[in-house]
């Protein structure tokens, strides 16, 4: 299976190194041809704002949001699922998303890089021990839509438990960082869940 | 306008400041141009072009390089306001070795802390302690052997330093090319040769050992110092920086947005000659530059 990994700007080689891992094929996507016989998509951590603005200047916002909307599975890890949820709060008054997750998703909600934090999350669904989680600058989930599951939260900035790990059909998001953990059982879940 | 001070810890089973959050975002940055800004417009502009990050600071390097004089830490003023302008992690330099200079940037919660060798270096022995941080931080390298004890003092991010404030690109490639080259030769060296390599670069035998294994860095690797175009950036991730911090060559040059933005694309599509060629359009002048020989001051012989 081909799996395109957005390449615009962000931890792009390490979601790469986990899908080689698992046994997919990592795509790196950087203009619209790139995306030919691509079957799944994954949108990295990185900066939001600058990886929104490089999806207009590279013509792949189009083609990419086509491809989103036909069903095509995805994962989006921290900027990632900003970039797929359907409103963001905190970003730039022109920032766009992809809505292919019923999500309204704040930026930055634990503050600042020095309240960056490792902790274990209980995961609806995955067996074993606790999934050990990394979160960067993470977003947080403030509303899930109808169609979404929640498999994991935590407590934000004011103590309010959030979803931070979130599927719609074929499309997952995570606020935290599973490729950097050495953890890739939310991969696996990604890639056996088309 | 963000707390000064994060919040508590709301749960016990959560952990700040490890090294895996502090290289983590080092590598949220990669393929990225990190910007140095002076005003909170400046910051905005930075922002809209595309920037990962913003570097706070009160003059640019060639205006340091021009005015002479002790180059200290920003006022926290100045922060508050670009933290308050963008939604872009922010940082902020502080001098070699100051480390007061540096409690107060984590007080104030920037985001990455640069000891930086533009600025006037405080002491002439010893680099910060930066595992006393819960703030990551990044430092300058002319070498393999700077690098990695900048390293085992605990930053999470190296940058080549090349030559800050003249426009001219040719100390980053020197540095580039010497910790790249030495990290190649590394790979190829016997487990007993790893003991000399140690021995000759001044660092940690552990951290050489790594590098023999992976044949990388363990914290990411980006450039600063020179980058004035858009095929600069291309030039220096071709080489193998993995980001590139761009100084003086935005704001000194005739169209800062114009500028900024091509040369946001240039570090994505930097194997792109096609996509390069047509970012690089008419963008105006850049910075007018110096060339090394000239100068009278070079920052990146300060550190060791």
């Amino acid at each position: 299976m081909k799996v395109g990994v957005l390449a615009l700007q962000g931890d792009v080689r390490e979601h790469s190194q986990v899908l080689a891992e698992l046994g997919a094929h990592p795509v790196a996507v950087r203009t619209p041809e790139d995306l030919t016989g691509v079957d799944a998509m994954v949108l990295p951590g990185g900066e939001s704002t600058t990886i929104s603005m490089l999806l207009d200047s590279s013509g792949l916002r189009r083609p990419l949001g086509a491809r989103l909307a036909e069903g095509m599975p995805a994962l989006g890890t921290c900027a990632g699922m900003v970039l797929l949820a359907t409103e963001v709060l905190d970003g730039r008054p022109d920032q766009e998303s992809f809505g292919a997750i019923d999500l309204t998703v704040r930026r930055n909600a634990f503050g600042r890089q020095v309240a960056s934090f490792e902790t274990d999350l209980d995961v609806a669904g995955l067996s074993g021990e606790a999934l050990h989680a990394v979160f960067i600058r993470a977003p947080v989930v403030e509303r899930a839509g109808p169609a979404v599951e929640v498999l994991a939260s935590v407590a934000d900035s004011q103590g309010v438990p959030r979803p931070v790990l979130c599927r719609q059909g074929v499309v997952v998001a995570a606020a935290f960082h599973p490729e950097l953990s050495g953890d890739w059982r939310v991969h696996e879940m990604f890639l056996a869940g088309r | 306008m963000p707390e000064a001070t994060p919040a508590p810890n709301p749960a016990p089973d959560r952990v700040t400041g490890t090294s895996r959050v502090k290289r983590g975002l080092a590598e949220m940055l990669r393929g990225g141009v990190i910007m140095d800004v002076v005003t909170a417009e400046h910051a905005k502009i930075a922002e809209d072009s595309g920037a990962v990050a913003v570097m706070a600071l009160e003059r640019v390097p060639a205006d340091i390089r021009r005015d002479g004089g002790v180059a200290r830490m920003s006022d926290p003023a100045l922060i508050e306001a670009i933290q308050g302008a963008v939604t872009v992690p922010v940082m902020a330099k502080a001098r070699i070795g100051h480390f007061a200079e540096a409690q107060v940037l984590e007080a104030l919660a920037v985001d990455y802390i640069d000891e930086s060798e533009v600025l006037t270096p405080a002491d002439e022995a010893y680099h910060i302690d930066k595992w006393a941080f819960t703030v990551p931080f990044v430092c300058g390298a002319t070498n393999l052997g700077e690098a990695l004890r900048r390293l085992s003092e605990g930053a999470a991010m190296i940058r080549s330093k090349g030559e800050a404030g003249t426009g001219n690109i040719v100390e980053a490639v020197r540095h580039l090319r010497s910790i790249l080259g030495d990290m190649r030769r590394i790979t190829q060296a016997d487990s007993a040769e790893l003991y000399g390599w140690a021995k000759q670069l001044q660092a940690p035998v552990a951290l050489v050992q790594e590098i023999a294994e992976s044949g990388r860095l363990p914290v990411p690797l980006f450039c600063a110092g020179g980058i004035a175009t858009p095929a600069d950036a291309s030039l220096v991730m071709q080489l193998g920086a993995e980001a590139v911090f761009v100084g003086s060559g935005i704001f000194k040059s005739s169209d800062p947005a114009r500028r900024a933005r091509a040369i946001v694309e240039a570090a994505t599509h930097y194997r792109d000659a096609h996509i390069l060629a047509k970012v690089s359009k008419g963008l105006g002048d850049p910075m007018r530059g110096d060339d090394i020989a000239t100068l009278d001051v070079k920052l990146a012989e300060r550190g060791w």
